[in-house]
């Protein structure tokens, strides 16, 4: 029994960082209407960018000032659109209409001398988690102008392959630019061991500290989006494009904008899942491959909600590890001999086509109504 | 000025329901083919057949298959890469277990034992669509992947997992040189891709079509889902699975279960799209660009990069070519999404009025 619940514990906290993955997913898809292939890319990207510019092993001083350049545009660029709102219209000749140019240059070039000034070595977090996200908000930038724009209107096949082509560039940009190895990334989350239920069962259940503060991080993390979607303007009109694109569009809302956030916001969920990922397993290639074990998470809790991404996780993550575990024994005890392990590997998707079957929304997603 | 239809008229319903209605096409197609079978292997260096066109071919062959699924029927599959694997694995369980079988027919077994598991990853399209069809999908590569890998049975219990193709007999003909591979894997890819225009042109592609432009009206006009579905799963299938037979003896002797894996899938996918959903000459042109495009890159990048002074190692090339591959791919996306088969057709449309634009 306690071995059960020690597996069930393990998977259920596994579970939570593959909600973290899938988040991402939701988001952008609620928001846009693109399933985002390139979600696991973005997560090894930001990984890449925080591991590197906390302790640095592959880039070099000019990577610092890049990144510091780029980081402070983004920043003083957010800061104009905020104060004078997104509405700001001048009049041709009038000088203001170069403003963003200006702060943008300025901001950047502010940026980067601080950065040559502090050198070749490592930020500390404080500065190093910002940089990234302002990374990631590049990113969402560029890929809303010059990937989401473009194709606005096409079929979501034609958008499915273009983030799969973004997935490309990402795995390769990022690679370039941050290096190829395998990058421990060590914030201080402790990767001690620890027993649970002492009292309880002999020995007690065995887990890890860090699965816990992940599942903690991915709690504070979901609760943030909560209110962040229930509470904020923008929330409100993420909502509201969620629901309908065009009525958004009719009452005043900037789609684009809305995706830009949108993006921003899954870059941010990244380099979460980043962090926490990237603090088990070191920051590596592999990460992109969270983005396969996100799928059956969605498909199980529906594309379209925030509690199915967590509640799929938690499913999929349990289920598949009690599967590995007992997968041989059961089929020993049916069939006389023992199958051979790896179930971890499909598991998770015949869970979730064998749901389908019953319930093909998944489980909290919106009832699928068709009309000729 | 000489791709003109005038004076070419049609008397009788099959003359106008022709594959090729236009005198110039039939001549060009019948050209290109015939260059195909007599011109190329004598000219063609040995590592341009076996690198380039055999293996072009038989993706362009997985092409229209997944294309049938995916471009005609409307059902999008992220699994083709394992049913590639089912034909490989199936022909080649045939050809040790039952050694009197004749190559093709043992080929052709491997795209029949694909179609029926096919039939079976079909039935769950009869409840869901869309994004949740296509990971659901997904099921059957990873499912695939770990079954070749894991139940020793299906390799013949080699210990590495690796298994070696037959030698090539085609009743009485040993395909052993590069050139006899290409000219055998042209021949088959031939028949079956005039198999697959004249199908998709048929009852049954009609059915596909209607199945794929709205289902639910299709249903109420009488077509019925199930079996359109269904079949199109199973023709599908079959052509990817005739593919993936065709892949691993033809083209790589011996292989394990990584040949088959989830890339494949994509980059199957991204032939079809890219080439042309909906369109059987587009598979031929997405096969080429995806199989040729990355080759061009590893060998064009190192050089490029020593123009501007800098020396890459192998690594920053392979990422510097999914860079330019992703970008490329999102590129081709917005210029036209309907793929290289749309460019191809606007491209004929302003030659039959050249000179004049009007």
């Amino acid at each position: 029994m306690a071995f059960f619940l020690e597996v069930l514990i393990g998977g259920l906290l596994t579970g939570v960082l593959y909600s973290l993955v899938a988040l991402g997913f939701v988001l952008i898809f609620k928001a846009s209407g693109v399933f985002n292939f390139a979600q696991g890319a973005m997560v090894l990207m930001a990984g890449l960018a925080l591991v590197q510019l906390f302790e640095p092993t592959y880039i070099g001083l000019w990577h610092f000032v890049g990144v510091g350049a780029l980081s402070a545009a983004v920043v003083g660029l957010l800061v104009l659109r905020t104060v004078r709102g997104g509405t700001f219209a001048a009049a041709k000749g009038d000088w203001r209409i170069h403003l963003p140019k200006i702060v943008a240059v300025g901001a950047g070039l502010l940026g980067g001398v601080l950065a040559l000034a502090g050198g070749a070595k490592g930020w500390p977090l404080w500065l190093a988690i910002p940089a990234a996200i302002a990374v990631m908000v590049a990113v969402a930038w560029v890929v809303e102008r010059w990937v989401l724009r473009p194709l606005v209107n096409q079929e979501g096949i034609i958008l499915f392959m273009a983030t799969l082509g973004v997935t490309f560039f990402i795995d390769g940009f990022s690679q370039t630019l941050f290096g190829s190895n395998v990058y421990p990334l060590n914030i201080g989350l402790s990767k001690d061991p620890m027993f649970l239920l002492e009292g309880v069962f002999e020995g007690g259940i065995l887990v890890n500290k860090l699965d816990i503060s992940g599942g903690v991080i991915a709690g504070v993390l979901v609760a943030g989006l909560a209110v962040f979607f229930q509470k904020t303007r923008i929330g409100r009109a993420l909502r509201a494009v969620a629901d309908d694109h065009a009525a958004a569009q009719s009452v005043g809302i900037p789609l684009n904008w809305i995706w830009f956030i949108v993006w921003s916001v899954a870059g941010v969920v990244a380099l979460v899942a980043a962090i926490v990922w990237g603090s088990k397993l070191g920051i590596q290639f592999s990460l992109t491959f969270l983005a396969l074990k996100a799928l059956p998470v969605l498909i199980l809790g529906g594309f379209t909600s925030v509690p199915g991404a967590i509640v799929g996780g938690l499913l999929i993550g349990a289920g598949e590890k009690v599967a590995e575990v007992y997968f041989p024994v059961v089929t020993k005890f049916l069939t006389g001999t023992a199958m051979p392990g790896g179930v971890e590997y499909w598991f998770a998707y015949v869970l979730a086509l064998l749901f389908l079957l019953f319930r093909p929304q998944g489980l909290f997603g919106e009832r699928i109504i068709e009309r000729v | 000025m000489f791709y003109r239809e005038a004076g070419q008229f049609k008397t009788s319903y099959g003359r106008d329901m022709a594959v090729f209605p236009i005198a110039q096409d039939r001549i060009a197609i019948g050209l290109i083919v015939a260059i195909a079978f007599l011109a190329v292997p004598f000219m063609a260096t040995e590592y341009f057949l076996s690198s380039i066109m055999v293996p072009t071919l038989i993706l362009a062959l997985a092409a229209i298959g997944l294309n049938i699924l995916v471009g005609y029927c409307g059902q999008v599959s992220l699994g083709s890469g394992a049913f590639m694997a089912i034909g490989a694995y199936a022909a080649y369980n045939f050809a040790i277990r039952v050694p009197e079988l004749p190559l093709l027919v043992t080929i052709l077994l491997g795209g029949v034992v694909s179609a029926m598991v096919g039939i079976a990853f079909g039935i769950p399209s009869l409840r869901i669509k869309g994004f949740y069809l296509a990971v659901a999908t997904l099921a059957a590569q990873f499912f695939f992947d770990w079954l070749f890998l894991r139940v020793g049975w299906f390799t013949n219990y080699t210990p590495s997992g690796s298994v070696n193709a037959p030698q090539l007999n085609v009743f009485g003909w040993i395909v052993n040189t590069p050139t006899e591979k290409y000219l055998f894997v042209l021949g088959v890819v031939c028949v079956l891709a005039v198999l697959a225009k004249n199908l998709v042109r048929g009852h049954v592609g009609r059915q596909w079509m209607a199945i794929r432009d709205m289902d639910i009206a299709a249903e109420i006009i009488g077509i019925r889902p199930m079996y359109a579905k269904l079949t199109a799963f199973a023709v599908s299938s079959f052509f990817v699975g005739v593919a993936g037979s065709l892949w691993a003896f033809v083209h790589l002797g011996s292989w394990e279960p990584l040949a088959f894996n989830i890339d494949r899938s994509f980059q199957l996918l991204f032939a079809v799209i890219i080439g042309g959903l909906g369109s059987i000459a587009g598979c031929f042109m997405g096969a080429a660009f995806m199989w040729i495009l990355p080759i061009f890159l590893d060998i064009a990048l190192p050089p490029l990069g020593e123009l501007v002074g800098w020396k890459m190692d192998k690594a920053t090339v392979s990422h510097f070519g999914f860079m330019i591959f992703g970008a490329l791919i999102v590129f081709f996306l917005i210029v036209e999404p309907h793929g290289l088969a749309r460019l191809w057709s606007i491209m004929k449309e302003k030659l039959r009025l050249w000179p004049f634009p009007y």
